[in-house]
């Protein structure tokens, strides 16, 4: 671990009525990394998103970014700053087409500081810039595609819109939610290197994620959630090998049968 | 027969609508035309009219059909556009027109100033009230925005400020009907065309996403709330610009100008024109208010038909008029055979 973690949280505690979503959860992220976060249903994954990126509110604890305090702040404050997100249930705007789709985030101040997307400082025309993001992000550039309203394009392109839509605030924190479900396994395997392109393009990634083959291909560390509680934090292989890990997912009945057959 | 059964009906869009969704491809002087004529007989159209109608009842009625179709705008705009039902219309009317009263029989300032003001300010204050509620979305919203010309009337008349009951009398009327009518024909087509320009800019479509999706918004790094602000601030401005106008017509702000008629009438004109056409609340606009004076001499049976207008085209043209007239606009329809 690196002296600055451009991610901090620190004794995280979020409870709903009486339940507890997340209880005591600390955890740090390098810059660059990709970090993914497993767990099963209902273990916190998204309450998780929606803390760090200030959608709600946390009950006790603190986050920063940077360094800097961001648990508090408001979620357009936060995504100001660099912290963006992906939503796990897709939320384009659908009667927009999917170019006009980014005009919107590059209207928001910080794509108007930054440029968007590799954008040098000064942003040009934004129709401009966001048929470009389309086309990095794999939208055809010469098809019908960019220009197809939002509301009729399949799962694999909504995904992607949904990235783009980070992107075009030239983000330093991604947090991908179940960026991979929904998605066929060719579609995943189009979708892993632009995963990998955004690491080389030194954004850190958070990977909230439930297709764990995939995430362990490209996550450099995972943590493991169960109950709102961190089961453990380490490589993927780690994860694999945790008893813990394999209990929260499997079951104790179903591990000891999984492992009789092994 | 069997023919007839081979053969089915389709309907096409036409070129230039295809070619115009978003870019102005012209390709001949019919095309123009096209895009053109119906603009030009809605703009000439009005101005027309206080030159042919020749009774000075009608007259007046076409300076409240202005003020009305302004409020449907702004009701519009909000409503489709932003997303926040707004019920505040009587709340617009009576700000703006208890301002331009005040100011010119308290200091005698003249029409021409009073009116840009009003408007300014009035949409100030309401912009200010409102605040509190712009997290509420919908129904909520439309509630809220609805208990505030209420309220305003009931301060008014309890505390017993600005007139009373008895309102403020002596407003300076305009100088003549030409300036009057002109100027509000010129004021709502100045507003019909800019508010159709603005949510076709870059911040239009900041607006329309709030309207769709204020999560990916607040995601996005824009505060929601700022746009929401400015978009009352608009709608505010428009509605506070037909109640200063208002006064300055019947030279008397009064009570009635918080009015619930003010909150319906421009929904009722949204339903009849077509929601989210902005043309389309004018034009019910046109219809209904002078319907609604037609119906006059029936007393209070006016409302009864005037009920039943509204369910035939609720039931019949649920989409409204100007949906349904721009589809057919833009389409032809052609049998094919199968």
């Amino acid at each position: 671990m690196t002296a600055d973690p451009i991610l901090k949280l620190e004794h995280v505690t979020k409870t709903f009525g009486g339940i507890q979503a997340l209880d005591d959860v600390s955890f740090e992220i390098a810059e660059g990394e990709i970090f993914g976060i497993i767990g099963p249903n209902g273990s916190g994954k998204t309450t998780i998103v929606n803390c760090v990126t200030g959608f709600i509110k946390l009950t006790s604890g603190a986050i920063y970014f940077r360094g800097q305090r961001i648990s508090g702040k408001p979620a357009h404050k936060i995504a100001d700053m660099g912290v963006t997100r992906t939503f796990q249930i897709m939320r384009p705007y659908f009667s927009l087409s999917a170019y006009k789709n980014l005009v919107i985030p590059l209207f928001s101040p910080r794509a108007k500081r930054t440029g968007g997307w590799r954008g040098g400082g000064k942003l040009g025309d934004r129709n401009t810039v966001s048929i470009d993001i389309l086309e990095e992000i794999g939208f055809e550039r010469d098809s019908f595609v960019p220009y197809k309203m939002a509301s009729t394009l399949p799962t694999g392109y909504l995904k992607r819109l949904e990235l783009a839509r980070c992107l075009a605030l030239k983000p330093e924190v991604i947090i991908c939610d179940e960026i991979f479900s929904g998605l066929s396994p060719s579609e995943i395997a189009s979708m892993v290197p632009l995963i990998e392109r955004l690491k080389m393009d030194g954004i850190t990634l958070i990977m909230i994620e439930h297709r764990l083959r995939e995430l362990f291909q490209v996550a450099d560390r995972v943590m493991v959630l169960n109950f709102g509680r961190k089961l453990m934090e380490g490589s993927a292989a780690e994860a694999m090998a945790n008893p813990e890990v394999r209990e929260a997912y499997f079951g104790s009945r179903e591990v000891e049968e999984v492992m009789s057959h092994a | 027969m069997a023919d007839v059964e081979q053969r089915r009906r389709e309907r096409i869009d036409r070129g230039i609508k295809v070619r115009t969704e978003g870019i102005y491809a012209l390709m001949s002087s019919r095309e123009l035309a096209y895009l053109l004529v119906p603009r030009l007989i809605l703009i000439v159209g009005l101005l027309l009219f206080p030159l042919v109608i020749p009774s000075l009842y009608w007259q007046r009625v076409i300076s409240i059909v202005c003020i009305y179709a302004l409020l449907a705008l702004s009701f519009d705009f909000l409503a489709h556009y932003v997303g926040l039902v707004s019920l505040g219309g009587a709340f617009f009317v009576g700000i703006g027109g208890y301002i331009a009263a005040f100011l010119n029989t308290t200091w005698g300032i003249p029409f021409i100033l009073t009116i840009p003001i009003a408007t300014i300010v009035g949409a100030a204050i309401c912009t200010l009230c409102l605040l509190p509620c712009l997290p509420l979305r919908g129904v909520y919203f439309a509630i809220v925005s609805l208990m505030y010309p209420l309220f305003a009337s009931r301060l008014i008349e309890a505390l017993d400020i600005l007139g009373g009951t008895d309102g403020i009398m002596g407003v300076a009327s305009f100088p003549n009907r030409w300036v009057e009518q002109y100027t509000l024909i010129g004021l709502l087509l100045l507003f019909l065309f800019g508010i159709r320009r603005l949510v076709n800019m870059d911040i239009g479509l900041v607006l329309r996403g709030v309207k769709d999706n204020d999560q990916a918004i607040r995601a996005s790094g824009i505060n929601i709330t700022h746009y929401k602000a400015a978009a009352v601030f608009i709608a505010a401005s428009m509605g506070c610009l037909g109640g200063a106008c208002l006064v300055h017509i019947y030279m008397w702000s009064g009570l009635s100008q918080f009015a619930l008629d003010f909150s319906i009438i421009p929904i009722a004109a949204t339903v009849i024109g077509g929601a989210g056409t902005l043309v389309g609340p004018v034009l019910g606009c046109l219809i209904l208010v002078p319907v609604s004076e037609l119906l006059r001499d029936f007393g209070t049976l006016r409302i009864v038909f005037y009920s039943l207008i509204l369910v035939l085209v609720i039931v019949f043209r649920s989409e409204g008029l100007m949906v349904y007239g721009q589809r057919k606009y833009h389409q032809f329809e052609r049998w094919t055979s199968l």
